[in-house]
């Protein structure tokens, strides 16, 4: 099962933070607090796994790739492959890159709920659904198109909604 | 790595993010002006009289709630996060408690848009921020049958992130709400919504109430009818698989789900659509993995079916660790998963699953040669990628799997292993890796020269990495009571050595292996003693405060062992040199009581010393002696056993005179000397501001007081002898009577076989007490010392000034205080050996080190049949007490565990006497029973093989096995009611099963059930 997902800059602030299994909010924080520290003292040509016990609990480990200013970090515990878990990261991040056009960390700051989407499309309750981007773009295009035609209809005033529909 | 990304144009637009920043907020300020009217009061402040709005009118204008206003200048997430991003960071809390405070009341609108907003800030601010958003459970339950999908959507993402049934009350009302989600006849982006939170934040409760619902899901007829009307593009369904996860979590929180989910779930193996397949794999692999696999052992033959037939890696991937956790229990299915194993392994071209054979294998399939020796060279492969941090880490890891039986693999690629712990530019993980394998292949035979090589090693490792070598050495060789360890004069020098490690910070670990081994091996402690004095007489040492517990061990043993150490004077000189000031309190208090050990430990010899050399052999203890004698006998043994050990003639010289020199150490003269050196260097102590520190020193100068005040024993020793009733006869006796008892392990048990005495309530309520502590802010430690610290300060100041020019002032000092010092070849070694260590290795010789590494382990490695020259002594060990006590944690887990497993066992196998469809009867009924001898079979066979390895592990299994025969009991009890309920369900799912038969012909056994898989098993197992 893969245990949490995290994205974060290299200054150690979350950009994108789920965990599959529950974890209270200032945890979280701890946690990725936990992470970066271990990641900062890393230096750039050594291996992307790092054992998470001390962290995450026994058995767990994490995968991490550092694309520019951001870290992208999965925690994953026995029942996932580490290979297919750095595969599963470029998958992410293709995606992301697909959907954003060069993605950079500004997309990401402000795209809180389009992350989510396309996070839920591939990673579904801890266990891999998708690994291929388009289909996980086609999900996401329909999901919009239905807010959309559905906000089309509705009465709320336009203003209002058009700026959080991102 | 990078195809679709170009890491340089990321960088490119990421370098200066502040100026992206910058235009943001200049384009957001002209978009919307009205940001320009309020840039700090963000609604806090009373905004400016607006403009009419255009639909004021229908707004609910009341006092309490939000005004119209608020909901109209309301600030969306994007304002909100730039506002956060424009500010310092130091002003990042009082900007988030403002928007927590807009928070508060926007969510309280009757405005669904509003209210949707103020949930969608809240949410970001708790996943990003971490702010607690549990308070806001309602108003995002509130908005869950919203209408509108965005709405919806951002309810159940808020949902997803913040609910939890340990902290949400009201979860359980959301049931009505997701059951209606889930309907066949809503729309599939609605459903999908419902089982994410279903997958993330179900409880019990809730996973059964809606187990029933998934499987409409689950099954491929009515989800494909629910694509077909909707959008008619593709016949497969995005629900199933997301059903699949979300059964998976329901199982695994409710076993009562299981007749219902299970087989639907199997159903979803044998689908045409590889996104369902692949899902379902990925549950049943995270069911095998988490609980026991036994139950799972009849899908074998649908699992090998995919196995052969999928083309996925993924699938494949997960194939292997359901298989992986299945072979061990059914021996025959190694054999017919070689053949593929090794197929995958020459064929594959992605080291994922690569990488996955090679761990299966090496785990699940130790004895076959051929697939093991094509999985060992697949691993040098990635030991041989210098470019590839990723494939070499994963190889080390590979081979840590292999297990000492099949050691020759790791002798194989010796050499890499060796060379990744000496990288010169090193990788933690790799280097920790190597170590790791290292310590693998230790064996009683090979410990001492491994041991010695690496020890070496970490003097020339940088700090982290030492005191990880250090932490491994320590930790196997203390395993289990020290089994691999015969020689402990060795290991116990060993200790010492590694204290000369200027890194070293293990100083806790050997602080207790010291003082363990002192407690539960005898034959070692003259050894101990000895090195004791080597750390205790070093005054470099002191001045480390890393190695201050390693002191107080030092003292602590040379203090209760004082019977072996060779010079009593010494002893205490290296006890009460100044620079101890340098030590902590409770380090000095420790070195103090040594003192008084040693104390009376002189005088205890010097009363009883007539007789013994009336005897005049050591051997010959009197009663009246006790322990003391018999421990220099034993003393006395060992000297002399060291004296064969030992090859130089100087040792057995010295050793020689040193046993010489013991008898005439207790004249008058001498004690008077040990006396008047501890009253000077105690007597100022006896106003150390710490109390511990006061207390001992007080307690011994009390003694010599009290001794001092009795005259006889300085003149006359002959009258002192008759007069036996004499004081000092009477304080020695009472402090013989104190230290004389010897101390042994205690059982990590021990507090629980004492008996609770009567009247005592343990499970009293200590709310109350928590609450004082948390109040008075005294958080609980371990040390306390009640210090004064200024005071202390001072007192330092006077007396230890050397700690600023230590090297100058401790040649002084040497030169004064010569007397305590190593003689002079042993002193330079030992005065090089410290500082040597500091230096830092020069860049030439390393690789003539990592040579001469390969080289040492290159003998070390080989399991050698060397014959201990010296028996192995008795180690003290507790019956019970030192073994690893199961927590109750665990057993409440396997417990759950093994409902579900119970369970899954129940569907599989117990339900098949029944057969539910008349025309397989007679067929399933053999089958069944066939099935179940199978089951039985492995299950004897893993026992059997359990109780050759382990047997506290035979034991577990056979408690799981009473708990699962119990379980089966209790549910089929339990099943009579919703047997009729079921049945009906099965019959329904196989007629549709007939419709997808007859609808995707492509299959031959298209959607294979439960029940006729029992006989397939037979024909892949034999």
């Amino acid at each position: 099962m893969i245990r949490a997902v995290i994205v974060m800059n290299t200054q150690g602030k979350p950009r994108l933070v789920k965990f599959y299994d529950f974890q209270p909010p200032e945890k979280q924080q701890e946690l990725i607090r936990s992470v970066y520290g271990v990641l900062s003292e890393r230096a750039d040509n050594v291996s992307n796994f790092v054992e998470a016990d001390a962290i995450f609990g026994p058995g767990t480990q994490l995968v991490y790739k550092h694309f520019a200013t951001l870290y992208f970090v999965f925690v994953f515990d026995s029942a996932e492959n580490e290979l297919a878990m750095l595969d599963l990261i470029q998958v992410f991040v293709e995606t992301l890159d697909r959907c954003f056009k060069n993605v950079c960390e500004l997309d990401m700051v402000f795209n809180f709920n389009k992350m989510h989407m396309l996070l839920d499309e591939i990673i579904f309750g801890g266990q891999v659904l998708e690994t291929s981007s388009e289909q996980v773009l086609k999900a996401v295009e329909e999901i919009a198109k239905l807010e959309k035609s559905s906000s089309a209809i509705s009465l709320v005033p336009k203003s209002v909604s058009a700026r959080f529909g991102r | 790595m990078d195809r679709n990304l170009d890491p340089s144009i990321v960088a490119e637009r990421m370098q200066e993010p502040n100026i992206f920043r910058k235009d943001e907020l200049e384009v957001v300020g002209q978009r919307t002006p009205k940001n320009k009217h309020l840039p700090d009061a963000f609604g806090l402040r009373a905004p400016p009289p607006a403009p009419r709005p255009w639909r004021g009118g229908s707004s609910s204008s009341s006092s309490t709630a939000p005004s119209l206003v608020d909901s109209l200048f309301q600030r969306s997430l994007d304002d909100l996060i730039k506002s956060l991003r424009s500010q310092p960071a130091s002003a990042e809390p009082v900007l988030l408690s403002r928007a927590l405070a807009e928070i508060r009341r926007e969510i309280r609108s009757p405005d669904p848009d509003t209210k949707a907003v103020a949930l969608q800030k809240l949410t970001y601010l708790s996943s990003i921020h971490g702010l607690d958003a549990s308070w806001a459970a309602f108003h995002a339950l509130e908005l869950l049958p919203s209408p509108s999908p965005l709405h919806k959507r951002l309810a159940y993402l808020a949902a997803s992130l913040s609910f939890h049934p340990s902290t949400t009350d009201v979860l359980p009302l959301s049931t009505h709400q997701l059951r209606k989600d889930l309907s066949p006849s809503s729309p599939p982006p609605f459903s999908s919504l419902a089982l994410h939170l279903l997958s993330l934040s179900a409880s019990p409760d809730l996973a059964r109430h809606l187990a029933s619902d998934l499987i409409p899901l689950l099954s491929p007829r009515a989800s494909s009818t629910i694509t077909n009307t909707k959008n008619n593009n593709n016949n497969s369904s995005p629900l199933r698989p997301k059903a699949a996860a979300a059964a998976l979590r329901a199982l695994s929180l409710c076993p009562d789900a299981v007749p219902l989910l299970f087989k639907p779930l199997v159903d979803c193996l044998s689908s045409p659509v590889p996104r369902i397949v692949s899902t379902a794999v990925g549950a049943f692999a995270e069911l095998v993995s988490t609980t026991d696999p036994a139950p799972y052992l009849p899908l074998a033959p649908e699992f090998y079916r995919l196995l052969t037939d999928s083309r996925n890696n993924w699938v494949l991937i997960k194939l292997l660790k359901i298989f992986a956790r299945l072979a061990p229990l059914e021996p025959r299915l190694a054999a017919r998963l070689v053949d593929p194993l090794c197929d995958l392994l020459r064929r594959s071209s992605a080291q994922s699953l690569v990488f996955e054979c090679v761990r299966t294998i090496f785990s699940g399939f130790p004895d076959h040669d051929h697939a093991l020796r094509l999985a060992v060279d697949k691993v040098k492969e990635f030991l041989a990628n210098d470019d590839d941090p990723n494939l070499r880490y994963l190889g080390l890891r590979a081979l840590t799997m292999i297990g000492p039986r099949n050691s020759w693999a790791v002798e194989e690629s010796r050499d890499s292993v060796i060379r990744s712990l000496a990288d010169p530019d090193p990788d933690p993980n790799i280097r920790r890796e190597a170590l790791r394998l290292i310590m693998g292949m230790v064996f009683d035979t090979n410990v001492v020269e491994i041991s010695v090589m690496l020890v070496n090693y970490a003097m020339k490792s940088d700090p982290v990495f030492a005191n990880e070598i250090l932490d491994a050495v320590l930790t196997t060789c203390g395993r289990n009571v020290y089994e691999l360890i015969v020689d402990f004069d060795w290991y116990v020098s060993l200790l010492g050595e590694m204290v000369r490690n200027p890194h070293c910070a293990k100083g806790e670990e050997i602080e207790r292996q010291l003082v363990d081994i002192g407690l539960r091996v005898r034959d070692a402690r003259p050894e101990l003693v000895r090195v004791a004095r080597d750390l205790l007489i070093d005054p470099a040492l002191l001045g480390n405060p890393l190695l201050c517990r390693i002191l107080s061990a030092a003292a602590w043993v040379s203090g209760e062992y004082v019977e072996f150490s060779r010079n009593r004077l010494e002893l205490v000189e290296a006890l009460l040199q100044p620079r101890t000031s340098l030590l902590p309190p409770l380090v000095r208090a420790v070195y103090i009581q040594a003192v008084f050990k040693v104390l009376a430990f002189c005088f205890n010899s010097y009363i009883d010393q007539p007789e013994a050399s009336q005897v005049s052999s050591l051997g010959n203890s009197t009663t009246g002696l006790g322990l003391t004698i018999e421990c220099n006998a034993a003393a006395a043994n060992c000297l002399s056993d060291d004296i064969t050990g030992m090859e130089s003639a100087d040792g057995i010289a010295s050793l020689l005179s040193s046993i010489e020199k013991k008898d005439p150490f207790f004249t008058c003269e001498y004690l008077s000397h040990i006396l008047y050196l501890i009253e000077t260097a105690v007597g100022p102590l006896s106003e150390n501001a710490d109390v511990e520190v006061q207390e001992r020193a007080r307690n011994v100068l009390g003694l010599i007081h009290m001794l001092k005040e009795i005259p006889v024993w300085k003149t006359e020793e002959e009258g002192f002898k008759k007069d036996k009733d004499n004081r000092i006869g009477k304080i020695m006796n009472l402090m013989r009577a104190l230290f004389s008892e010897e101390l042994g392990p205690v059982s990590v048990n021990a507090q629980k076989r004492v008996p609770v005495p009567e009247g005592l309530v343990l499970k009293e309520n200590l709310a109350d007490l928590a609450m004082i502590l948390t109040e008075g802010d005294i958080a609980p430690s371990m040390s306390i010392s009640f210090s004064l610290r200024s005071h202390q300060h001072m007192e330092i100041k006077d007396e230890a000034m050397p700690s600023v020019q230590s090297t100058s002032l401790l040649a002084e000092h040497r030169k004064r205080h010569g007397l305590y010092y190593l003689s002079a070849e042993k002193d330079d070694t030992e005065s090089n050996d410290f500082p040597h260590a500091l230096d830092p290795l020069l860049p030439g010789s390393h690789s003539d080190a990592t040579e001469d590494l390969v080289k040492l382990t290159e003998q070390s490695l080989i399991p050698r049949k060397v014959k201990p020259t010296k028996p192995r002594p008795i180690v003290l060990k507790l019956d019970e007490g030192d073994g690893v006590s199961t927590s109750t944690s665990t057993t409440v887990k396997e417990s759950k565990d093994d409902l579900l497993s119970g369970a899954i066992h129940d569907v599989l196998l117990g339900n098949e006497g029944k057969p539910s469809s008349s025309q397989k009867r007679s067929s399933n009924k053999s089958s069944g029973r066939r099935v179940k001898e199978v089951s039985d079979n492995s299950e004897s066979v893993s026992q059997s093989k359990e109780n050759l390895d382990l047997g506290d592990r035979e034991n577990r299994s056979s408690r799981r096995s009473k708990h699962r025969s119990h379980d089966k009991e209790r549910h089929r009890s339990s099943q009579n009611n919703e047997e009729k309920e079921e049945k009906s369900h099965r019959n329904s799912t196989r007629s549709s099963h007939h419709h997808e038969r007859q609808k995707h012909r492509q299959r031959g056994e298209a959607p294979l059930n439960v029940v006729p898989q029992a006989p397939v098993i037979q024909d892949l197992l034999l």
